[in-house]
């Protein structure tokens, strides 16, 4: 028996140049990236500040960090694969072999929705959530840390997978029998396997943490009536979590035995039913893209709102339309493989749901147009990422409207029109409304503003190059293109996927603009440097110092109304005389803890062992969680005392420096 | 806390109505979290029983279900689960009341009882297995053994907790924090329970019903 299990130094591509490069070139940055912190002697700062930082805030960095960083990699895939198809024409193969490219659209996919997308998300969540409702942390600091850094495991293993072994080549959602060891016997599929069912419990228990952070947190006097939509829609994202995420884990745990154990939930032989994954991957996957766009929608609520300077239209509509898609978004499914073979009734059923599901949406829109209609809407990056999503997310919200139509659906199916419908409703929702949330909160996190000029810069070049990139798709898809085609003998293709490469090349001018952006404001920070308040803001997270202190509010916040800050903002300017004077008391601060890091540690040397079988190694890792969880159980101070002295004299220099 | 004793007197205006009344304490909110994983964990048993009912007749010429299952074995570890469900009870109002010694007995026989249900449940596998009914048989016996076994983990993974939670009071006391570990236990403890009758139902009396 080998010791290492399969793994051995054939693993490695050598043979591979395009693959080793790009291992190179990360190589290279991890090993800059370690250098510099070196060079700085900053190892001892980071550890203690953040990686066993247990605060929210910081925590919510460390993801959108995470995001960005993988969002250049999952967008390397996409310049490659619309590189491959802009050239491999008639008889011409393109630069990419079937074999890798099949492996990149399967990074893509999986890449940007689970390690770009997902974490953006969350840690967007983790920093303006608890800072909106008015309180210290969320309801589990430390449960907090270790679900970020078993996201970030999950990312490290599929990083891993460039440089040892291969990836997947079943497509993101690794649909048996092909994901099935008799036709993926590599590793490629355990990577994926492992790496989801790693960063899926840490979202699981981010999920579990924020619906109770939500619903039993909130600050005196924040009724549900009273809390910022960005609050309402992010409780029913984790209500979508903790109802989506178990049925992923479960299916992808019958994946697992099949390909492990010999079980036969989804092979060809001995009864297994391969549509029995199909129905409960999407039984997931649809929540999922509510899971994922909800916030955004939160996050246009708060900037619509703030930046027309009124308070937002139909504040109750808006909060009944996103708990009406929290329950719908369970009983649409079905659409994803209408072609499945199901009875005309139940796809007519799931069709007629899919439609529906457009409505709640549609009172979105109007209620964000009419917020803005009368105001006096300040033009700033936020907004433009946000008006530029009301256009685009139309678009793809009425394409998927015609594709919830059986028998179009069956013309449509697995064509690239309906890439360009996911992407336009993903990029032009879930991407930009981040990228509002970015701009935004940017300010509040940092204590500094983002630059505008930069801002704007790379709002056009993704608008425009978003819509060069996928306009060009809904034709060839209506020409009969079907997706995941490495090569291609139709010359009327050839020149709308040279389009399509162009657009990507404008989006990524996009992302070298913001890269430019963050940069350009890191060196002019001192004149960028805001106050509490830039925006002239609505909800609680202004109410505080930018960056906020580790207890976010020196004295608990009372909230007597919608928009907190507002309100008392208009309630000051009312009345002549002095505010009373604050009262300090000390706070009770979560100690930091270095579970979350130990325990993702392990979870990798486990998922790392278990894609290669080496047995002993993932008993090992087990026993290593184990342990850390005893200690984490057995250790005697949970938290520290800040003492009040300390909260007056930071809340008197901040208060000076906003009356300044 | 009794709300209606609060508002006793009071009339219904001048109190702060719940939503509003600020963070709750410590207890409340941990045994919430632990209730939404509850809730989480049942949805993940829900996919596996769904899966299990479609696969139930996909035997693929191999043994069913009527053909396989013990009702007697099957009627005692369901005894000896329902029953540890009751001494897990008599447990937390030992714990209510600060008895160590009740605790501690409580404790004890709670783990026999959910010890021998492992047990059991492990002899009926492996009596299976000695007939050649592996989860490698069939779907249906893939489906049978992931849904059972998953509930059988859970089940050895509580009887791991139990000794630990018992390893903290006595080296911590009936600390809050230990209190609250101990509530989350019952929590997931009854939970445990609630599965297995619906797992009791659906794989043994409906799998023998012809």
């Amino acid at each position: 028996m080998n010791l290492l299990g399969k793994l051995d130094w054939n693993a490695i591509p050598l043979h591979e140049p395009i693959i080793m490069g790009a291992t190179a070139f990360m190589v290279l940055v991890v090993v800059a990236v370690l250098g510099f912190i070196t060079m700085k002697g900053a190892w001892l700062y980071l550890w203690r500040e953040w990686l066993t930082s247990v605060d929210h805030k910081r925590i919510g960095v460390m993801y959108c960090i995470l995001a960005l960083v993988m969002m250049l990699r999952g967008f390397s895939d996409a310049i490659m694969m619309r590189a491959q198809q802009a050239v491999a024409a008639g008889g011409a193969q393109g630069y990419l072999p079937p074999e890798h490219f099949d492996q990149i659209f399967s990074a893509h996919g999986t890449i940007m929705i689970f390690f770009m997308a997902m974490p953006f998300v969350v840690g967007v969540m983790n920093f303006a959530v608890p800072l909106q409702l008015g309180i210290r942390d969320v309801a589990f600091p430390t449960l907090n840390s270790v679900s970020f850094w078993l996201t970030a495991s999950g990312a490290l293993l599929i990083n891993v997978s460039l440089a040892v072994g291969e990836f997947s080549k079943a497509g993101w959602w690794g649909y048996p029998p092909l994901s099935e060891l008799q036709f993926s016997p590599g590793v490629g599929v355990d990577y994926y396997l492992w790496s989801l069912q790693i960063s899926g419990l840490g979202t699981l228990l981010a999920g579990i943490n924020f619906v109770t952070t939500i619903l039993k947190m909130r600050a005196p006097g924040m009724g549900y009536m009273r809390m910022p939509v960005f609050c309402w829609t992010s409780l029913a994202t984790n209500l979508l979590i903790v109802a989506a995420f178990p049925v992923l884990t479960a299916v992808l745990a019958m994946l697992l035995l099949d390909r492990y154990l010999g079980f036969h939930f989804f092979t060809n032989d001995a009864g297994g039913n391969q549509m029995l994954y199909a129905n409960l991957f999407w039984v997931w996957g649809h929540p999922e893209v509510y899971i994922l766009v909800l916030p955004a929608f939160g996050i246009f609520s708060e900037v619509i709102a703030t930046f027309s300077g009124k308070p937002l239209f139909g504040y109750r509509s808006m909060v009944a339309a996103t708990m009406t898609i929290c329950v719908l978004s369970f009983l649409v499914w079905l659409h994803h493989f209408f072609t499945m073979g199901a009875s005309a009734n139940v796809n007519g059923f799931f069709g007629v749901m899919s439609m529906v599901i457009a409505l709640p949406t549609g009172v979105k829109i109007y209620n964000w147009l009419f917020t803005m209609y009368g105001g006096r809407v300040r033009f700033s990056v936020p907004v433009l990422w946000s008006i530029g999503f009301m256009v685009t997310f139309v678009i793809g919200g009425m394409t998927g409207v015609l594709q919830a139509v059986p028998p179009a659906d069956f013309q449509l199916h697995n064509s690239v029109f309906l890439i360009a419908h996911f992407h336009n409703v993903i990029i032009g929702g879930v991407v930009f409304g981040l990228m509002a949330g970015y701009n935004y909160w940017f300010p509040k996190a940092f204590g500094f503003a983002l630059d505008e000029r930069w801002g704007r810069a790379s709002f056009w070049c993704w608008f425009i190059g978003f819509y060069l990139a996928f306009m060009p798709l809904y034709l060839v898809g209506l020409m009969g293109m079907t997706r995941r085609l490495q090569h291609y003998d139709n010359p009327a293709w050839q020149p709308w996927l040279i389009v399509a490469m162009v657009g990507a090349v404008v989006i990524l001018g996009g992302i070298l603009c913001q890269v430019v952006q963050l940069v350009v404001s890191i060196r002019n920070r001192e004149t960028l440097r805001v106050a509490g308040d830039p925006w002239d803001g609505r909800t609680l997270e202004w109410a505080t110092a930018s960056p906020p202190p580790a207890w976010n509010f020196a004295v608990q916040p009372r909230v007597a109304g919608r928009d907190a800050l507002w309100s008392s903002k208009q309630r000051a300017l009312a009345s002549k005389d002095e505010p009373p004077a604050r009262v300090y008391e000390p706070i009770e601060m979560p100690k930091n803890s270095a579970t979350g890091f130990v325990t993702a540690f392990f979870a990798v040397v486990i998922g790392f062992a278990m894609i290669w079988h080496i047995w002993w190694m993932a008993g090992l890792g087990v026993f290593g969680a184990f342990l850390t969880l005893l200690a984490f159980a057995f250790r005697r101070r949970a938290e520290i005392e800040v003492p009040a002295e300390q909260i007056a004299r930071f809340d008197r220099v901040h208060q000076a420096g906003a009356a300044a | 806390m009794n709300i209606s004793v609060a508002i006793d007197g009071v009339p219904q205006e001048a109190l702060p109505s719940a939503s509003e009344a600020g963070p709750a304490s410590k207890r409340i909110v941990v045994a919430y979290g632990f209730w939404i994983f509850l809730l989480s964990d049942f949805v993940m048993f829900a996919a596996l029983f769904a899966s299990y009912a479609v696969l139930v007749h996909a035997t693929a010429g191999g043994p069913t279900g009527a053909q396989l299952f013990n009702q007697v074995t099957v009627a005692i570890e369901t005894a000896c689960l329902l029953v540890s469900s009751y001494t897990c009870g008599l447990m937390s109002l030992a714990i209510n009341s600060r008895r160590y010694l009740r605790t501690y007995l409580a404790a004890l026989i709670t783990f026999v009882l959910g010890a021998a249900f492992v047990t059991l449940e492990l002899r009926e596998f492996a009596s299976m297995i000695a007939i050649g009914a592996t989860p490698e048989r069939s779907a249906f016996l893939s489906a049978f053994f992931t849904l059972v076994g998953c509930h059988g983990l859970h089940v050895t993974l509580g009887l791991i907790w139990l000794v630990v939670m018992m390893v903290q009071l006595a080296v911590m006391g009936f600390d809050a924090t230990v209190q609250r570990r101990l509530l989350c236990f019952s929590l997931f403890w009854h939970a445990l329970d609630i599965v297995w009758v619906a797992l009791f139902t659906v794989v043994y009396l409906m799998g023998v019903s012809p």
